[in-house]
């Protein structure tokens, strides 16, 4: 079986001047198995953030290959990345990103709007936003609006709205940074659940105490991977 | 099925701030309903004056000084109207008429002022297809007689009389005693001449009694002689001899005359000529309007992508397609102008009616108008909002997600 991700000798360069450009990724290879949960590491400026927006199919390499799924997505058009986007990743964000004027139940039906596979009707939608709220344990808070939930329920929405057209790939950016600690716990016990279920993860941070809970930490420095699999005691 | 899901973001997107989406709309629906209120009363108008000048009498040539050319008013005479029925063939009858300055008219102890008074020959009422409803007219023989006798307009005689008969009563109209012999039929304001408030006199007793005489100006001059034809295929005929006759008798060129000869469908043409210059003059101040009513919508837009912009880039993060975007934004616009559109239809159709109904003024729904003015909403829609759509479209997600 190949990876779920499969990155090869990626460079992302900013700037047309050869003077003055900055290799925001510079030869990067990784890989990242089905099933896995990892977590990606870096201080601000080792092109972290970088990886993390070509992973998630919003950005593309200069140069390098990325198999998404077993498909080269690194020459896709805008709109061929937005159907990726769609199918294969749910987004989970550090702000959360609901819709502060749509209930709880229509923020997760959000992806379903843009999914051109499935016609499910609206009534199938519905249903299956509501069972991937009471996966998350909202169940009671469907029809409440994000400013009536706590941080916590507000992420585990946004959690919800990344399964609900069953990607195979999370892909979380800082997902506890905006939570107390009681709420980032149970945020991490939730995706320790979905991984359970056999979801791969890739989860950004820059906190030693959360990476930890993934199976691997991938570290990045300078646009590259080091030390692939102990380097949380050097990013420090 | 998309378009359906996008359809509604649309709309959802609208609802949210619905007084703005409303004043938003506002100029587009001021815009589309004066372009209908506007065209359908200059057609009110013109087909006001079609119908007064139809009025006027079927068949109908009208004669007048030619207007512009010194001493040419002084010109057309008596004599004319008189030779007209004696040389030219295939006229039924002919009218002149003569209005001295009007006059007071006294009569059973009321005194009105500012009385319109009418010089005409005996042809009047066949020529003007206007009758006379009790009495007789004055004959030929009568007013070559400078007979002193008076025909009252409808309202005029109600006025002086009241329910009593005028028939055979005396007037006095400025300083001459009248004896009444015959009210006209009702006719109403045509052209804004009120028929009904005025007296008729033989021609020859206004010359003798009403014009101001002097060295350069006869007695015995007409403002207008109205010749009736005996059918519509002599008109041509008819103008050609009249022509040829008022020229020989004035010793001028007939290519150059010092006169006029003008059928109603003349009169309309020329009438509609300058309504439509009107008419075209109020199109283009509404259609400035909409036009304004467009780039609000535009501004709108404008506003609401960037107000919106983090939530387009959540959009998209969630596989909204660069197109999606932009048709969502589009149809924000397009939505905002067809509901402006709808309700301007609405509102300018309703205004005519109104108008129409209470007030002064005539109206005519011209239907054109009504796919005209929506269709040119529905286009400013889609041109106004198609580049803040655009502008949507273009954001990079990542940068659009960052947005505070």
């Amino acid at each position: 079986m190949n990876p779920l991700i499969e990155l090869q000798r990626l460079t992302k360069v900013y700037g047309d001047d050869p003077e003055a450009q900055v290799f925001a990724l510079n030869d990067l290879s990784a890989a990242i198995q089905r099933g896995e949960f990892a977590a990606i590491m870096g201080p601000s400026g080792s092109g972290k953030s970088t990886l993390m927006n070509i992973i998630g199919c919003l950005d593309r390499p200069t140069s390098g290959s990325y198999l998404l799924d077993g498909r080269d997505v690194s020459g896709l058009d805008k709109n061929e990345l937005a159907d990726v986007r769609n199918q294969k990743i749910g987004f989970v964000f550090q702000s959360f990103n609901l819709l502060p004027r749509l209930s709880a139940l229509d923020n997760v039906l959000l992806p379903m709007l843009y999914d051109i596979n499935v016609d499910l009707s609206a009534e199938e939608q519905r249903t299956r936003a509501a069972e991937a709220l009471t996966s998350v344990g909202l169940e009671n808070r469907m029809h409440h609006h994000p400013n009536q939930l706590s941080g916590g329920q507000q992420q585990r929405v946004a959690i919800a709205r990344a399964l609900i057209n069953r990607p195979p790939l999370i892909l979380a950016d800082e997902p506890t940074g905006n939570l107390d600690s009681k709420s980032s716990v149970e945020i991490i016990d939730l995706l320790h659940t979905l991984h359970e279920s056999g979801v791969t993860i890739v989860m950004v941070t820059h906190e030693p105490g959360i990476a930890q809970h993934a199976g691997r930490i991938i570290c990045v420095r300078d646009g590259q991977t080091v030390d692939d699999g102990h380097c949380a005691e050097k990013t420090l | 099925m998309k378009f359906q899901k996008i359809l509604r973001i649309a709309w959802e997107g609208l609802m949210l701030n619905k007084v703005r989406s409303f004043l938003t709309t506002l100029g587009v629906i001021i815009g589309v309903a004066s372009v209908i209120v506007m065209m359908s009363i200059s057609a009110g108008a013109e087909a006001a004056i079609a119908e007064q000048i139809n009025s006027l009498g079927a068949n109908l040539l009208i004669v007048s000084p030619m207007r512009g050319v010194p001493g040419a008013a002084r010109t057309l005479l008596y004599e004319d109207a008189l030779a007209i029925p004696e040389q030219v063939i295939g006229i039924s009858g002919v009218s002149a008429e003569q209005a001295p300055a009007p006059q007071t008219v006294k009569a059973s102890g009321i005194t009105l002022e500012s009385i319109a008074i009418v010089g005409t020959t005996a042809d009047f009422p066949a020529v003007r297809d206007y009758p006379v409803a009790e009495g007789v007219y004055f004959t030929e023989q009568e007013n070559d007689r400078k007979l002193k006798v008076a025909v009252l307009g409808a309202g005029l005689a109600k006025d002086l009389f009241g329910e009593e008969s005028p028939l055979g009563q005396t007037i006095t109209v400025g300083s001459t005693k009248l004896t009444v012999i015959g009210v006209m039929q009702t006719k109403g304001v045509v052209a804004d001449i009120d028929y009904d408030g005025r007296v008729y006199l033989p021609i020859s007793v206004v010359f003798q009694k009403y014009m101001t005489t002097n060295s350069v100006m006869r007695a015995d001059v007409v403002r207008t002689i109205y010749v009736k034809v005996e059918s519509q295929e002599k008109i041509d005929s008819v103008t050609t001899q009249i022509t040829s006759l008022l020229a020989t008798r004035h010793d001028v060129d007939p290519a150059k005359p010092d006169f006029t000869i003008q059928t109603q469908q003349d009169i309309i043409a020329t009438q509609e000529a300058t309504t439509a210059a009107f008419r075209d003059l109020l199109a283009w101040v509404a259609g400035v309007s909409l036009l304004v009513g467009g780039i609000g919508i535009m501004n709108i837009m404008l506003v609401s992508v960037t107000e919106r912009t983090r939530e387009i880039g959540l959009r998209m993060a969630l596989g909204a397609r660069p197109n999606d975007v932009q048709t969502q934004f589009l149809l924000e616009a397009v939505i905002l102008s067809l509901v402006g559109g709808l309700a301007g239809v609405l509102l300018g159709v309703g205004g005519s009616l109104l108008f129409g109904a209470f007030g002064e003024m005539r109206t005519a729904i011209v239907p054109l108008s009504v796919p005209l003015a929506f269709g040119a909403a529905a286009a400013i829609g889609i041109f106004f909002g198609y580049y803040p759509a655009t502008q949507a479209a273009k954001l990079d997600p990542i940068v659009a997600l960052r947005h505070e």
